[in-house]
Parts: structure tokens; sequence; C-alpha cells
């Protein structure tokens, strides 16, 4: 990996200046009796693009769901520690999941559009906390298509179905949607695994603009790209989290053996 | 050959033989029941023929030719027939003589050898009557008030269809007049009864009733006034439809009157152009389709039982789909999968086994019996012993229906849910929508086009069902609809018919066999093709929902 092609290596970032948005403490994941997560202990800078690279299930999407509960979903799931985000643990009692999804925006690795209108995949947020008033569901649509990037090619067809749009388009449309409801933390489970280069390049260049607004984590599978986006890396292995430092550092000067093995691609 | 066998064209062949056949059978019972049903309504030529009595007489048959055949010499014989010379085989034709008033049957088997002279004569005239059926013969001549006004068969002819029409015309006067006015004050009339009743069964004091009935006198002394005012309209117009007889002479010879208030239709079919035949077809179709049965469903139309078919099964749809919906998603999303979840769905799937007549038998026993006996006893106690609900009738048959064809609504709409995919309610999820927001926002309606397919197949299967019917509420005759002008409008105790029953009524229990033989066909085929356009138009429906939720990765 040449260093030059990272653009964040001109600015020196330093996990010890960052203010943290969430603290994961001794996470231990359990699928029935196979443990996908031990022990795993990090802090997430708060409006920073995290990447999380490491080879196929080594539990880094996981690690992920875990941060807006999505995990629950599956009736296997045991989690033991806690993740603290904003100085509450999320999965203490009284938190209201739904409440959580609000504030903890994901985008998946297939886009997933509604069988809606456009304008109705982008308004379904706020229509299910009750907004009404048309003005205002115009204006937030709007907004959050620019903010993804995608107001230019669909605000002539805002009331066709989504369908009809491309795959980047869908997967902006996504990210618009996920953007609409204003959340704190944005999750993305590989974007532009499914989309073709150019899609992809315009997914990153959408990610580098919202970093100054949201606090981004990624997971993906391709290290130019978590090189490109990202200002900070953890790399995970068989559950564990083998490292976690600033991007550049993590690609010019791993501390971990394995890290540096993974990245120039000796194994993996 | 081996060789042959392994590159798997045999298979081909098999499978391409497998299709062929089934398209046979079904192009076959298509074709059979189109031609036998569709022919029937051709007015075919009238002949005229001398046959040969056993005591040697001639004697004139007017009739039309149905059909004939060849019959073994032996078993002429052995039913007691004189045959001459010793042929193998005779042939026979079966003859339509109509005049069952005056032949006592109207239809009637000849021997070929015994007929002759066969003639077309232009001037026979059929008269389509309201009662005995078809008259086939000659005009003579028409009177009004007796005055003969019309003599001989041009002269008639010339003046007879206008006065059907007329006679029609007044004959549907008096039918509406009938089904509104008096029906009205016959209603009236009752719930001034039942007003009473109920009073008297909730222990009203003797001033309350004193007061009802006086108040009730004042309204029955209206309607009586009404009625006498509409019997007198009534008397007017029979005494009006009189007014014109129609003297007719059969081919031997007997005259006999004919009041035109009992004319139908008048036609001559050996004077017709092929013009004509096809118009008078077409008529003909369109009067089978729109009128009531007459003389025990062997002539007349079927528009009770298309009506009562179509209304069943609507009302059975609205029945059963949020029955079925709300039963399949409470399986498939909020159910806890695990043995007795299993054991549910086995049973479940299994119901849509169980042979129709069951579920007939239980639809008596319970909705019409216990359920219905209940609703009299507690809404309309006036009326009984006359039972409302607790008698078969159009609510139960399409609950019957409805309870019938629910495990194919709840498989398909399960089928619809599984297939969603999951990245979709991932989604919902993730913008921090509850599990039944997701359900109701985004599942359930890209789950529509499933459950439409389960109220395809449970529409299909509900229309050709007559088995469960015969029990709980059609009849083989109900010419009152179950939706009229009459306050509450929809009649769900109401008796219907229904054309499968009809059906099986005009094959197995007519009265005569060979007249509604082809009436037979002609129900089977309406019946087929309202099934066809029931589901076409459902068809037409999930595919417009399909086009709108088309995703991905269908």
């Amino acid at each position: 990996m040449n260093p030059t092609q990272v653009p964040n290596s001109f600015t020196e970032l330093n996990l010890a200046d960052e203010k943290i948005k969430i603290e994961v403490n001794d996470l231990k994941l359990y699928y029935g009796e196979s443990q996908a997560l031990k022990t795993v202990n990090m802090h997430i800078p708060e409006k920073r693009v995290t990447a999380f690279i490491g080879p196929s299930g080594c539990g880094k999407s996981t690690l992920l769901r875990c941060f807006n509960r999505m995990n629950d979903l599956v009736d296997s799931c045991r989690i033991e520690g806690q993740i603290i985000m904003d100085g509450q643990n999320i999965y203490d009692r009284s938190v209201d999941v739904a409440e959580l999804r609000r504030q903890v925006g994901m985008v998946f690795q297939k886009p997933n559009p509604f069988p809606k209108t456009i304008y109705e995949n982008v308004a379904y947020g706020l229509r299910l906390q009750g907004v009404k008033d048309r003005r205002i569901l115009d204006e937030v649509v709007e907004t959050s298509l620019k903010g993804a990037a995608l107001w230019n090619e669909v605000k002539d067809r805002l009331h066709d179905n989504a369908f009809g749009l491309s795959g980047g388009q869908q997967q902006r449309l996504v990210i618009a949607r996920a953007i609409a409801i204003e959340p704190d933390v944005l999750l993305l489970d590989e974007p532009a695994s499914a989309l073709d280069p150019i899609s992809t390049l315009k997914i990153e260049e959408l990610i580098c603009e919202l970093k100054d607004r949201y606090t981004i984590v990624i997971v993906t599978h391709n290290m130019q790209q978590a090189a490109r986006v990202s200002d900070y890396t953890a790399f995970m292995y068989m559950g564990n989290l083998v490292e976690f430092d600033a991007t550049n550092k993590m690609f010019t000067n791993p501390s971990q053996q394995q890290t540096e093995d993974y990245i120039t691609g000796r194994f993996g | 050959m081996r060789a042959w066998f392994k590159s798997g064209t045999p298979w081909i062949w098999l499978n391409g033989g497998a299709i062929a056949l089934c398209l046979v059978m079904v192009i076959g019972v298509l074709g059979l029941i189109l031609v036998q049903g569709a022919s029937h309504f051709w007015p075919s030529d009238l002949q005229q023929v001398s046959v040969k009595q056993a005591d040697g007489t001639e004697r004139k048959v007017l009739a039309e030719l149905v059909r004939s055949e060849d019959v073994a010499a032996s078993t002429l014989r052995e039913s007691g027939v004189e045959l001459p010379g010793d042929a193998k085989h005779y042939v026979r034709h079966l003859l339509k003589m109509g005049n069952r008033d005056v032949y006592g049957r109207d239809f009637a088997w000849f021997l070929d050898h015994e007929m002759s002279s066969w003639e077309i004569p232009t001037q026979a005239i059929v008269l389509e009557r309201r009662e005995w059926g078809n008259f086939y013969g000659f005009a003579v001549k028409l009177s009004e008030n007796d005055q003969v006004i019309a003599e001989g068969d041009v002269d008639v002819w010339a003046k007879l269809p206008e006065r059907i029409a007329r006679a029609n015309d007044i004959h549907a006067q008096i039918k509406q007049l009938e089904k509104t006015d008096i029906s009205r004050i016959n209603n009236g009339m009752e719930d001034l009864r039942l007003g009473l009743r109920k009073l008297q069964l909730n222990n009203a004091s003797a001033a309350e009733i004193a007061a009802f009935e006086a108040q009730a006198a004042q309204e029955r002394a209206a309607l009586d006034a009404d009625y006498a005012q509409i019997q007198q309209k009534l008397d007017d117009l029979n005494h009006q439809a009189a007014r014109d007889t129609l003297v007719v002479r059969t081919a031997d010879g007997k005259e006999l009157s004919v009041s035109l208030s009992n004319i139908v239709h008048a036609h001559q079919p050996n004077a017709m152009s092929t013009s004509q035949k096809v118009g008078f077809y077409v008529n003909a179709i369109w009067d089978f389709l729109s009128e009531e049965p007459r003389e025990a469903n062997t002539e007349g139309g079927i528009f009770p039982a298309i009506f009562g078919t179509i209304t069943m099964v609507i009302l059975m749809a609205i029945i059963v789909t949020p029955f079925g919906v709300l039963a399949a998603i409470y399986l498939r999303e909020y159910a806890k999968q695990g043995p007795v979840l299993k054991i549910i769905r086995i049973s479940v799937y299994n119901l849509a086994g169980v042979p129709s007549i069951v579920y007939g038998v239980f639809g008596l026993g319970f909705f019409v019996y216990v359920v219905g006996g209940n609703i009299d006893q507690l809404f309309y106690a006036e009326k009984l012993p006359t039972p409302t609900f607790g008698t078969p009738g159009l609510f139960w048959a399409s609950l019957t229906l409805a309870l019938l064809t629910l495990p194919v609504v709840i498989v398909s709409t399960e089928e619809g849910l599984s297939r969603i995919p999951s990245t979709i309610r991932m989604g919902s999820l993730a913008l921090g929508a509850t599990k039944s927001e997701t359900l109701w926002k985004v599942v359930v309606p890209l789950a529509t086009p499933a459950m439409m397919t389960g109220l395809i197949l449970s529409i299909a299967r509900a229309a050709g069902e007559v088995a469960p019917l015969m029990l709980v509420g059609v009849v083989k005759l109900a010419p009152t609809l179950p939706i009229d002008g009459n306050f509450p409008y929809v009649h769900l105790d109401q008796k219907i018919m229904h054309l499968g029953f009809h059906v099986f009524d005009v094959g197995f229990q007519s009265p005569n066999v060979e007249a509604s033989r082809p009436l037979l066909y002609a129900t089977a085929l309406v019946l087929v093709l309202l099934i066809i356009v029931l589901n076409m138009a459902a068809i037409h429906l999930r595919n417009k929902l399909r086009e709108k939720y088309r995703s991905e990765s269908d």
C-alpha cells in the first residue's frame, strides 16, 4: 500500500484527542453456543468515520449491528458487556429500542428501498414519528435527498416507484432515508459492495461530506475504501479487536503483525 | 436406443404428451358444454310429418327434430313394438312436439319407417308461453274483446308481434306493482303485527299496548287504502291484459285459444332469414341470462341464480379475507415457532382437504341452528316461531364457504409473507419503526399479491361448490333477489339460488328431462364463464398490485 494514496495522511489524528461517541466495554456476543465476539473494547470518536475491516466472519458486521441492537432480531443471540452511547448503556432495560434506532441510522449491504415512491421512502421515518405537515415533509425530503447527493437526479420523479432507480441511486436513496430522521450515528454495512465503481465513488464522496455532521461507522471488505474514507480503522479477526487506531497509522505503520499481514494481503 | 433414452428426448415427449392430454380434456369439456348449451337457443325449423299410428290411421305432427339414433331391432321388439321386415337396426327420431296441454307430453320418439311426407310449412308458429311450455301450430284468428280482428296466417301474423309486445308490457307492470308496492304494503302490515308482538313479549303495560294499537290501526287503515288503490290498478291491468286472444290450430287440427297475456314470445322459425335467426338467437340468450325461471326451472332464464352466486361469492370474499389474512399474519409473524404452531399449521392445511359436505353439515348444525337460533331468540323474538336467521340463508351459505376456503387464504398469505425479503423489514426497523409499524406499512402491502392469489383460489373453489350449499341456504327456486329496494337492501337471511345447484337441480330433479337437458348445458356454461370472469377480475387486480409493488427480488 502506497501511503500517498491515503488522503488523510496529511492530518495527524490521535484517538486521545477525540470526543468519544460510543464506548464498547467488554462486549461478548454469542449465537447460541458459539461466541461471535470475544471481549471487545473500543472507543468510537464523534463526527469521524470509523472503518471496520477484517476477513469474512470476523465479527465486524455483528459488532456494527450491536450499535443499533439489530442483533435483537436474532432469537439465539445473547450479549454480555456494555455499549455506552452519550453516557447511556444502550443495552439497559429502560432503553426504547425504536428510539435508539432513530438515533442510530443504518444502511445495509444491498439497497433495500421500500416498495413505495421515492418521496415516501424518504418521508417514511418522519411519518413514523407522526409528522403529517406537507410543508415539513417536502422540506425534509428535499434536504435529505440533497444531503445524499441524489436530488438532482430524482427531483423530477419524486413520485415514481423507488425500484425504478439504479442500484447506486437506490443506495443513496437509502442513505437519504436514514439521514431524514437526523440520527447522531450512521452505520454503514458494506454500503458499496453491491455497486459498480462509479456508484461506489459517489457513495465514498458522500461519506466524506456527511462526516461533518454524523458519527459514521462503516464496515468494508475493500481496504482501499477504508483507507480513502475513514479517519480511524479497526481491524478485527476471529471475534477479537486486533488493532484500532488512526487510519494512516494503521495502513503505514501498524503495531500488530497480524494487521500488517492482512493489510498487505498476506492472508485473509 | 440406449443413447436415445440417455439424451432425455423421451422425457420431453412424455411431458409434451401429458400437456396435450390435459389440453384435450379441458377443450373437450368446454367444447361439449359450449356446443350443447349454446345451440339450444338457435331457432330450428319446424317439421311437419305424417306418422302412421298403431291402428293404421295417419296423424300429422308439427315438431322440432331434436336428434335421431339407431336402435337395435331386438331392443324395440322387447319393448313390444311390432316391426316389419328383419333389419337389424331401425332409425328413430326424437321430436319436440310442444303443446303439453294438448298431448300431455312434449317429447316423443317416432320410428323413421312410420313417418312420411316431411315438410317445412312456412306459416308454422312457435308460441313461447308462460304456462304449458311451447306451442307449435298455426295461427287461425286474433280477437280483441271477442271481436275477431284478423283471420288467416298472414293477417294474424301482421298484427300479432305488436300486440304481444303490449301484453308483455302490461305483464311487466303487474310484476313491478307486485314486487314493489304490494311487497311494501305486506312489509308494513308485518311490521305492525311484529311491533305489537314485541310489546307483548316485553310485558308492556296495557296503556302502551292500547296506544300502539291505536297508532297501528291508523297506519293499517292507510295501508289498506293504499292496497285498495293498487288492487284497483292491478285489476285494471289484468283486465287489459286479457283483452286479446289468439286462436291457434295444432297440426292435427285441434283448435284452442290462448290469451296474449300468457304469451312471452312468438316467432315463425321457418319463415325467418338467417340474419333474423341470428337476432333471435342473441335475444334468446339475453332472455336466458336476464329472466326468471319458469315451469319448475325447465324454461325461462337463470338470472336469480347468477345474481345469487355472485352475491354469495362476494360476501364470502368479504368475510374470508380479513380472517384469513389476520390468522396468517399471526401464525407467521407473532406466534412462537415451535411444535404447537406446527400442529396448528398442519391442522389448518388439512382443513383444506375436508370434504365440503362436512362443512355443510357443520354450517347447518352450528351456524344455522345454534348461532342463528340464538340470534332469533335475542333479536327476532317477535317473529318466532317463524325463524329469521335460524334457517338456511345467504349469510350462512357465505359463512360456510368462507370457512371452507379459509385454509387457502391462510396458506397463500403465509407463503407471501415468508417471501418478503428480510432486508426490507430490517430497513424499516432500522428507521425506528416498531414491529407492528413495519408489518402494516411495509410487509403487508408487499404481500397483497399473495393474498389476492389466495382469494382467487378461494373464489374459484367457492363459486363451484354445491354440496354444502344445499344444506345452508341454496334452494331450487327463489325468484326474490337478496338485494332489493326495501330496507335494509341486503337481505342476509334470504334463501338464494345458485348456478351450481341449479345445474344439479335441472340435471337430476327435473320433471321434464328432455326439456331441461339443453338448459343444463347452458347453465353449466354460464357457471364456467362466471368463474372465469370472477377469476380474471381478481387476477387483473393482483397483477396491478404486483406491478405497484414490483421489487427486484421477484
